[in-house]
Order: structure tokens, then sequence, then C-alpha cells
């Protein structure tokens, strides 16, 4: 570890900080539909929306009816990009001529999409038109992105509404937010990427001729505004293969650093919305505290195993970390970072293998997926995933105040309860669930690349990257199996949507609910303290879950490679 | 003092054989799956120590392996049932004991039932007979033989079977003494009871049925926490079922018997033990304080209460005002006066009166004198007159109401009306009359009320009466303060002499000039701010708020009315215990919350015990994770699941006293807690799994 390395961290962490109170006020704006510096442009717009699409702008929806709207939504989204991938070979913008992508893989892509996922189990350039990455991929990136932060928004006025039977319009916030947020982001960070050299063209392949003399397709395309949105909106799912990894889509430091801030900016400001909505923002600082603990101790962690490199490759004397499987151009302190920042949110982007680092410096990415990706998280995911943690961890240890539990003012009780453990509960089943099923089942075990715990790792990897709708890959698994694809599909679904439906249905509970002024005896939660307990709680009840898993696979590959036996 | 005495009890219930006694054998009789179920978390342990006894069986049978260790863990799976099964038969028994002696009270009963209310003409049938709107006849003697609403007649009753408290008690038809309890006994005279109650749900059933547990209900927090280890149960099933897959991609074996104790030391059994007990030992906490909940529900609301009203007489102040000072107008001296007020007073027998009388003697030395001796006449007090006095000879004194005495004085009818002994002297002087007025006004400010003294026709002074704030209350208020709780009293005073107590008391508002509708409303504006409100009330205008109220604690001695719209009945009749129960409600749910902090906490270690006994076999490297340096894989899982169970038995005197709560603010409550229960239940497992890891290699039990 170098101090160098830990400025670069540091100031990554500053402009995310510095970027929250603007962001966050100018969120809280949009979705109290308050106007705002651009609504002179926007909204002309936006009500031409809502005439197009019949949309009552003043009536608002309750749980259920928010909840089903938004379901209807990414049906309808499932349907059309499922007809793209299938029907590509026949529609236009397809000047690299690719066939129709195969039904399970269409399922698995299709879904990955609309659930903000962008796991791949495909080349992007050398399997979609470059119809489907526009109408199809961007299009999904931008609205599973608008409706992961609409559906934050709407727990946070679960929060702050009282005695209220709605919890806001999802056709209105969904246009609002794209419109508003994401739009206007997007075109100015792909102005950016252009500057730094990233293509943004609507040409084939480019041929060229190596200085061997071999021919070399050179693949470019509408790069820049997929990047964009890919970062921000917390997909992940690059337009090359090589992700983030890959110089026309992260030419330079400046990009990368941009890039990582990016994937935080939205998650980290949507804590100071909840602040804001709930009228304290302490309490949106304490969420962003507790996300700030586990992330650095995630950082930390990585960054320390990656520098450190492995016993037997210093034995040979390569000394000076691991850079298997790291662009040198942004070394071991950036990739370290961009890994953790990419798992904490539920981003998925990658600049370096993740499948090539160290046991604890891979272990770090996994874990943050397996707690849910709450560090931050997906765009309103990652908010909505801690408000689960945070009801329950206010319902363990909020008892030993003496009182029922309470947090900002709203009761916490038996049906919060309950749909919080449902949404924590569902995790674990599938990832660890799908992993026991692929590494006893033959057929998928011939997938796995590497023996042992390394294996093992990476099939725990691919689910728990699917299931926490990241993306990212360990690589090393062949994940384009009819069994892989479909199992990771339905893991996808229900992390997406099982966690979605209790959390809304906590939503509705919550806003009919009194707020309970604050007293002397009720139980602070802007503070140092509560933030403790809450990353406490996180760590025993998730980590617990999952500890077993990761002792066969990480904690035992680590313990091996120390001992000079790798897998 | 009482605090006190119920720790005693607490602590000593484990030791006490009548309690163990039985609790041991209900132990094994609560293993009966259909009485499991309602406590899913022990439920599960029940389902997979009889899973695993099968597979010892067989074992046994075919001769399988490690017979010895399979033994011991599903033994020590049993005791873990058979230890939460004790705690709470522990918890109940303290309760069926107190039952036992109510229902001995309970005996037949016979009623003179009247065949219409205004003879006293009675048919004798059984008590279990009567029918509600029944009119009984109870004489001396006699056992009230169900609940109703005296409606003619007065007589002490012993209620002894009910109160614990053997000085009698007035029952009296009208007025707030209404209420006849089933199972009490009249001791003189006679009332008639018109029958409220129907066979089976008179008061003193439901409290049979109350402190026994059978009307136990779960409440809304026991619900929820129920969920939440319901909850972590699942995770843990999922977490342990995909082991056996993992270890076999790996090319190991794991034993079922091991999966069982890792799932079992992981999931939260020792608040899924104790989560009962703790619920049950909360009510019988208010039992031994005397006060009968209605519900759990209501215990716990005690805890979150945000708002106490209290009534100003017999829970801030003494309940009587007390003669605090003489105050004679210029050209009096204060003997005169005070000779003169006792003079007045001596046939007062309020309590007013008396301290009048006892504060002239104690500061001026001036005796009580024998109205016989003195040969004078005595004028009671009236309503209307709103004065009482003496007249000897020619002589009178008069005191009252200021305004009412110079009335007297001034009006030239109630001369004229009044006795010819007394001398005329219509014009009072403007000056005494002033300075009376100015004395007053300066009283009332105070917080205390004037009384005026006349004799023959001259206006002496003021006699200043005082609410007597209670010793210590202040400081209880600013505890309820700390504790985040606002309290308003209520007074019938003007909004002058409210403020003047409310200012001494402490208390952080009050209402003045109270009529019930006010204190409806009150709880009710309270209440739309979210806040809960507990209050307590004893007459049968007070109902209608009691059952508005959140908690409404109803005393014994009210009306029917009253205590059947509270949601709990304060046996003695002590206001001041509302403050109590908010403690016992606080204690209740901080009890909870810290056995299952404790609880969480503690898998912790015991994933440091197991994980690497089971997978050790197949990656050797994971014995670095056996921090505890446990002796070998089969007595670090033994030792895991020793503690598990012993833990339960160790925190069973916790679970009936319950963690102490500390007016400190919930943030330092919480620091504290959190040290005790939630590191202190990280790191207490660390070294209890090794001391019993010691113990284990010790005597070779595996």
């Amino acid at each position: 570890m170098t101090l160098n390395g830990w400025i670069q961290i540091l100031i990554f962490c500053a402009i995310v900080v510095a970027l929250v109170v603007p962001l966050g006020w100018y969120m809280t704006r949009v979705f109290e539909g308050a106007r705002t510096p651009l609504s002179i442009v926007l909204r002309p717009v936006e009500l031409v929306l809502y005439r197009l699409g019949g949309i009552d702008e003043s009536r608002e929806q309750d749980w259920l009816a928010y909840t089903v709207s938004m379901l209807v939504f990414h049906v309808g989204g499932f349907l059309l990009l499922y007809a793209l991938l299938r029907l590509q070979v026949w529609l236009p913008l397809n000047p690299q001529e690719m066939s129709a992508v195969p039904p399970e893989l269409s399922f698995n892509t299709a879904v990955s999409f609309i659930t903000n996922t962008n796991w791949q189990n495909y080349g992007g350039e050398s399997t979609m038109s470059y119809l489907v990455q526009m109408l199809g991929l961007t299009h999904q990136n931008f609205l599973s992105a608008a409706s992961g932060i609409v559906l934050a928004v709407a727990l946070i006025r679960g929060f702050s509404r009282v005695s209220a039977h709605a919890i806001g319009n999802f056709w209105v916030d969904l246009v609002r937010c794209t419109l508003y947020v994401l739009m206007p982001l997007c075109i100015l960070f792909t102005l950016f990427l252009v500057w730094q050299g990233v293509p943004q063209t609507l040409g084939p392949s480019v041929e060229a001729t190596t200085l061997e003399g071999a021919e070399q397709t050179i693949a470019v395309g509408p790069v820049a505004s997929q990047v964009a949105i890919k970062m921000l909106g917390t997909n992940g799912g690059g337009f090359f293969n090589a992700n983030a990894a890959h110089p026309f889509e992260n030419p330079t430091a400046l990009s990368n650093l941009v890039q990582m801030v990016a994937i935080f900016a939205l998650g980290a400001a949507l804590t100071n919305v909840f602040g804001r909505m709930v009228g304290d923002q302490r309490q949106g600082w304490a969420l962003l505290g507790a996300m700030g603990v586990l992330f650095l101790a995630g950082v930390a962690v990585t960054y320390w195993a990656e520098a450190a490199g492995s016993g037997p490759l210093n034995a040979l004397g390569l000394d000076g970390g691991n850079m298997e499987g790291k662009e040198v151009r942004f070394g071991i302190a950036l990739s370290s970072l961009f890994a953790v920042i990419t798992t904490a949110a539920s981003c998925g982007a990658v600049n370096a293998m993740h499948d090539s680092f160290t046991a604890l410096g891979g272990m770090v990415p996994l874990i943050n997926m397996q707690l849910g990706e709450i560090i931050v998280g997906g765009v309103g995911a990652g908010l909505y995933g801690m408000l689960i943690f945070v009801i329950v961890t206010i319902f363990v240890a909020g008892l030993m105040v003496g009182r029922t539990p309470e947090y900002v003012g709203k009761k916490i009780e038996a049906r919060e309860v309950k749909m919080a453990m449902l949404a924590i509960l569902i995790l674990p089943l599938m990832y660890l669930g799908w992993t026991a099923v692929a590494v006893v089942l033959p057929p998928a075990v011939a997938s796995i690349a590497n023996p042992g715990p390394h294996g093992f790792s990476e099939v725990l990897y691919a689910y728990t990257s699917q299931t926490a709708n990241n993306g990212s890959a360990f690589a090393g698994l062949t994940g384009n199996t009819p069994f892989y694809n479909i199992t990771g599909g339905l893991s996808m679904l229900v992390g997406r949507f099982c966690v979605i439906i209790p959390a809304m249905a906590i939503a509705g509970a919550l806003a009919a609910k009194k707020r309970v002024p604050a007293s002397a005896g009720t139980f602070p939660t802007h503070g140092g303290l509560f933030v403790g307990l809450l990353v406490g709680v996180i760590v025993i009840i998730g980590g617990l879950t999952f500890f077993p898993a990761l002792a066969l696979g990480p904690v035992v590959e680590h313990l091996a490679m120390t001992a000079g036996t790798t897998f | 003092m009482q605090a006190s005495r119920q720790t005693r009890n607490a602590a000593s219930a484990l030791l006490d054989p009548r309690i163990v006694g039985p609790a041991l054998g209900s132990a094994f009789k609560k293993l009966d799956p259909r009485k499991m179920i309602a406590n899913p978390v022990m439920f599960v342990v029940e389902v997979v120590a009889a899973l695993t006894t099968v597979l010892f069986l067989r074992d046994l049978a075919t001769g399988g392996a490690h017979l010895g260790f399979t033994a011991q863990i599903v033994l020590w799976l049993w005791f873990t049932v058979l230890f939460a099964n004790f705690a709470e038969a522990v918890a109940e028994g303290r309760g069926k004991a107190q039952a036992d002696a109510l229902r001995r009270t309970r005996t037949e009963s016979v009623a003179k039932r009247l065949r219409s209310a205004d003879r006293r003409a009675y048919e004798t049938i059984p008590g279990t007979g009567l029918a509600v709107g029944d009119v009984v006849l109870v004489e001396a003697g006699d056992t009230i033989p169900s609940d109703g609403e005296v409606i003619e007649g007065i007589a002490s009753v012993n209620e002894a079977a009910i109160t614990g408290e053997s000085a009698p008690v007035i029952r009296e038809s009208g007025g707030d003494r209404s209420a006849a309890t089933g199972g009490t006994q009249v001791l003189s005279d006679w009332i008639k009871v018109r029958i409220t109650a129907a066979p089976g749900s008179t008061f003193l059933d439901r409290m049979i049925a109350l402190v026994e547990g059978a009307a136990r209900q779960k409440t809304p927090n026991e619900i929820a926490l129920n969920i939440l280890l319901a909850g972590m149960t699942i995770i843990f099933v999922v977490a342990v079922a995909t082991i056996p897959s993992y270890v076999a991609y790996a090319g190991g074996v794991v034993s079922i018997v091991v999966l069982v104790a890792l799932f079992v030391t992981l999931i939260p059994t020792t608040i899924g033990a104790l989560l009962s007990a703790i619920g049950i030992a909360g009510m019988d906490r208010l039992l031994r304080f005397n006060v009968l909940a209605m519900s759990g529900h209501a215990v716990e609301a005690a805890g979150d209460v945000d708002t106490l009203l209290l009534d100003k007489t017999g829970t801030i102040t003494l309940g009587n005002r007390q003669a605090t000072a003489f105050r004679p107008v210029r050209g009096v001296s204060e003997q005169e006066l005070a000779d003169a007020a006792q003079l007045a007073s001596l046939a007062d027998e309020t309590p007013e009166g008396r301290s009048i009388v006892v504060l002239a003697k104690e500061t001026y030395g001036i005796r009580g004198r024998d109205l016989a001796d003195l040969g004078g006449r005595p004028i009671p007090f009236t309503a209307q007159s709103r004065m009482s006095g003496m007249e000897v000879g020619t002589s009178w004194v008069r005191k009252g109401a200021v305004d009412a005495v110079l009335d007297f004085l001034t009006t030239p009818s109630a001369v004229t009306a009044g006795s010819t002994l007394r001398s005329l002297q219509p014009a009072v002087s403007q000056e005494a009359s002033r300075d009376i007025r100015a004395l007053s006004e300066e009283i009332a400010k105070a917080g205390g009320t004037p009384l005026a003294v006349a004799r023959d026709g001259r206006l002496l002074g003021i006699v200043q009466l005082k609410d007597v704030v209670k010793g210590g209350i202040r400081e209880r208020f600013a505890e309820l303060r700390r504790m985040g709780i606002r309290t308003v009293m209520i007074t019938g005073d003007n909004p002058m002499t409210a403020a003047a107590i409310a200012a001494e008391a402490g208390v952080d508002d009050f209402l003045a000039q109270a009529t019930p509708e006010d204190k409806l409303r009150l709880i009710r504006e309270e209440q739309a701010k979210g806040k809960l409100v507990a209050m307590c009330g004893d007459g049968t205008n007070d109902a209608p708020a009691l059952a508005q109220a959140d908690v409404g604690v109803a005393m014994n001695t009210g009306t029917q009315a009253a205590r059947e719209a509270g949601n709990m009945v304060d046996l003695d009749s002590n206001p001041t215990k509302l403050i109590e129960v908010v403690e016992i409600g606080k204690q209740l749910l901080m009890t909870r919350g810290a056995l299952t902090t404790f609880s969480i906490a503690n898998d912790v270690a015991k994933y440091f015990a197991i994980i690497p006994a089971i997978f050790v076999a197949v990656y050797p490297q994971l014995g670095a994770l056996n921090v505890m340096g446990l002796a070998s894989p089969q007595s670090a899982i033994l030792s895991a699941i020793v503690f598990n169970a012993l833990i339960i038995v160790a925190l069973i005197p916790l679970a009936l006293k319950g963690v102490r709560y500390r007016a400190v603010g919930a943030a330092a409550l919480l620091r504290r807690n959190l040290l005790v229960y939630g590191l202190g239940g990280v790191i207490i497992p660390f070294a209890g799994i090794k001391i019993i890891d010691l113990a284990v290699s010790a005597l070779h039990l595996v």
C-alpha cells in the first residue's frame, strides 16, 4: 500500500461526499414535484409525455398500485427486450449482421437488463447489434436505474408521510427521474467521455492492419452514451466484453476517476434525499456513515491483499503486489478501489479481472454483494436494501431502550419486521441454494475453470452477483449454458423483485402510521452509536449467513495460498 | 422497598422447591408438539432433536461410528428444549401459586337474591346461578357472590382476598365507591348489589386466569420478535442445508448430527427459549406491585408511554390541603387570628379543619378546647354558606372562602337572617377588606388556598391552606423527564393555583379546572400527535378517559365502570404507581431486546467453534480458524451445543428479574446495554465454550 494510493482513494471519497448535498437537494426537488433549474426546458416535455401516456400527474397510488405499475412496466420491458434479442437478425442497425440470440441467453440477458443486473453471458461486441445495444440495452439501462430510484423514493415517502394512503405515482416518478435526473447527467457525462476519447459512432467496426501485417477488427459503436448510463445507473453492462478495462470504455486516469464517482454519485445522494424528506438530514448522513465504514473497511482489505500480493509469487521475486488481471494504467490502488466500488454499488462494471485477485482481495467484492449491496448500492436499490437492514437493526437493539422500536418517528412493528426478514432471507436462499445445486450437478460443474476452492468461489460469485443484481463476473466460469442462463435469470428476478415487493409493502404500512414525536426516551438514530450498531447487525446477520460458504471458498484458498498451495 | 422485595422474589424463584418441583414436571409436559408450535424456534429444535434421536437409534441398531458422541449431542439437544420449557414453567409457577390462593377464596358462595330491588324479601340460591341484572342482598358476614354495583346501603368490606390488604374499605351506593367485587366479604351493615358480571367472567375469575397465564396472549412486540426469530431460523436453515453440497464438492462428507448441532447453536435459541418466560415474568412483576394488567398489550404500551396524566390530589399532593400560616390584617395579632381560626374549626372534622386546629396548637400553644366546656354552638360547613364557625354566647367566629365571609359581613340580608346573638356591624372597614383581598390574591398565586376568618363582625385575617406536594415526587418527575415522558397534572383548581403547584412539583404541564370532557380531549389531542397516553382514575366520569387512554389504570376502590374501562386495575388504589407501571413496561421490552442482542451476538463464537470442526477434515488449512484452540472437532461441537443449552438456564434469573431500567436517556441506556449484552454476547461464549471444552476433554467425554 502506498500513500499515493490512499490519497487517490481519499480524493475519490471527498468528491463523492461533496456531491451528496447538491445532488440530494436537486433530487429532493425533483421527487417533491417542485420547480428545478431545468424545469423551463423539461417541463413542457414532461407534460407532453403525460398526455401521450394518459397519466394524471396529480393522482397518486397506494403501495400495491405502485408496485403493480412497476411490475407491469418491467414485464413490458422484458418482452420488448426478449423480442429484440431474438429478432435482431431481421432488424435494422445491424452492420455486423449478428445472428439471433439463443432463447436461454435471451432470457438471461433480458432479465439481466430489466433487473439492473447487466450480467453478461455474452461478449457485447460479438453478439449484439447496435439496435439492440441502444434500443434494448441502453434503454433498459435508463429505465431499470430509474425504477430503482423511484422505488427508493416511494419507500422514503413511507417514512416521511404521516397517516397517508398514497406513496406517489410510479409513472410520474419514473418520467421525472429519467427526464430530470438521468438524462441531463448522462448527456454531460457522455460529452465528457467523448472528450476523453471514448468512441460514439453508428459506423461499423474498423479494419486495421497491424505491424505484423495481420488484419485486426477494432470494434467501435455508440460506446460513450452507454458507458455514461452504465455507471450513473449502476448497470455495469459494458459495451465491450472487457468492460471498463477496455481502453475504449475507460481510456484515461481521469475517465476512470469520474466513472468511479459516477457509480456512487446518485446512490450516495439518495441518503441525503432520505434525510431531507424525513426532515432531518443527519439521518441521511448516518446511513451514509454506516455505508462509508463498511466501504472503507472493504477498500482497506482489498487494497492490502492486492498490494501484499501472493506468497508463491513473492517467493519467485515477483513482489510489488498482485498485478495479474489488472491494467497497468490503473495500478493496484485504483483497481482495488474500482472492484470494491462496483460491488458495493450494484454496478458490476470492472476495470480489472476479479478472478485474478488474491483470495482475500476477491472475497471483499463477494461479501459486498452478499450483504445485499447496501454499501451505497445500486441506485435506489442500495438505499432500500439499507433501510431494510435499518428496520432489523432497530428492532433487534431498539427494544433495549425500553420502547417499541421507532425509526424517524415511525413505529417498527410486526408487519415491517416480517417484510424486512422476507427481503433479507430471500438473497441467501438464491445464491447459497443455486451454488449448492451447481457444485454437485455434473453439467454445471463442467463449466468451472479452476478446481478446488477457487472454482467454488467462481460459482458462488456468479450466483451472488446475479442475485444481488450486480452483474460483475469473476470470470473463469463458462456461464453461457442453459443451466446457468436459466438459474441465473431466476436468481436475478427473485433477487430484484422479492426484495422490492416487501420493501413496497413496508412503504405502504409505514405511510399509514402516525409520526411519534422524538423525546429523551427515543432511540437516537443519527449518531455514531447507531452507525456502529447498524454496521454490527449488517455484519452479524448478513455475514453469518454466508460464513460457511466463504470458509470453503476464499478463506481456505487464502490459508492454502499462504501455505504455498494454489488452485 | 417494593422493588427490593420483587427482586428477591425473582432471584429466589429458582431456589424455591415449591416452584422448581412442578416446573420440572411441566417442562416435560410442554414437550407436546401442539404446545411447542407456539414457539417456532424451540419447535424447530424439538423437531431436529427428534430427528437426531431417530438417527441415533438407527446407528445404534446398525452399529455406526461415534455412538457416544452422537448420544451426547442428542441428549443436549433435548436438554435445550427442556431448559426452555423449564424457564417458561418457572415463570408460570409463581403465578400458579397465587392463582391457587385465589381459588381457595372463591368458595362456593350463596346469594340472597331479592325478588325485587325495593324489598328485603329474598330467596337463597347458589352464587353461580346469578344472572346479570339480579339484585342481591349482602349482609354482615356474607361474601359478595359476584361483581356488581352497590345500589343501596353502605358497608365495610374486607377485600383482602383480592388486594391482600386487610384493612376494610367502605362500599356505598352512588359516588365513586360503588363497586362490589365478588369473593370479598361484608364485615358490617348491609348493601344491595346489582350483579354486573356473568358467572365465570367476574373480576376474580379474570384475575385467576391472568395470574395463571391462561389468558396470556402474545404482545405486539413479542409477535414481531417471533417473526424476526423465525426469519433468522429460516436463514440458518439455508446456510446449514447448503453445507453438505459444498462439502461434497470439496470431496468430503459431513454427518447430519454435526449439521444439526451447528444449526441449533446458530438459531437464536437463547431468546427463543426465554421469550415467553420474559413476558410472563413481566405480568408477574406487575402483579407483585398489586397491579392487574388485563392484557400484555397494556404492559407493553406502558413502556411506550409518552405522556402521563396524573391527578393532582392523591398523586402529586398528599390529598388534603393543610393550614400552613396565619396571615392577620393590620392591627390584629397572629395569636388572636390563630385563636379565632381554631375556635371556628373545632367543629370542622375535615382534614383541612383539623390541620388548622393542629397548626394553632403547634405554633401558638393554643390548646384545642372542648365544645361542651365552651358551651358553644357549632355552625357546620354547608355548600351554600361555604363557611363553618362557632357561636359562644354573644360572640361568634366564622371561617370560610374569602368571598363567602366578606359577603356574610357586608350583606344586610345575611345579617338579619343570621343569629340574634350577633351584634350588627354592617360596615366592614374598607381597609381590612382591601388587606384581605391583597393577601388572598398573594396566597392563591403561590398555589395556596386562602380562608378568611372573622370574629364578631371584624375581619381578622387569612388562614393559608396549602397543597402539600408529596416528598420525592419532584425527583420522580425529573426521572420521568429523563425517560422522555411528559407529565401533565390534572386538577380542578383555578389556573393560578394549579400553575404554582405544577411548578413546585416539577410537572411539565397542567390542566386546570379540568372537567372529564377536558381530560378526554387532552388525551385525544396527545394521541393525534402520535403519543401514547397513560392515566389513572377511579370515578365513573373517568371511564371515557380511561378507555381512551393507551394505558388506563383504574383504582380498585373506584366504580365498576372505571374498572371496566381501564386496561389495568391497581389493587392498592395508589395512583403514584403509574410510574412503576411504566418502568415495568420498559423493563419488559428491554429484557427482550437485551437477550435478543445477546443471542445473536453469541453466533460469532459458535461459528468459530463449529465451522473449523466441520471442515477441517476436508481442508486441514481451516484449522487456523480454531482460534479458541479447542481440543478436537468433536469436543468443539459438543462444547458449543452444551454452552448453547446451559446459557438458557444461566439466563433464567435475568429473564425473570428483567434488565434494570435506568432513567438516563435512551442514548446512554443503549450504549450501556450494547456494551453489556452486545459486546458481552460476542465475548462470553468464547470463554464459555473454551471452559466447557477443557472440561469435556478432561473428562474424556468424546
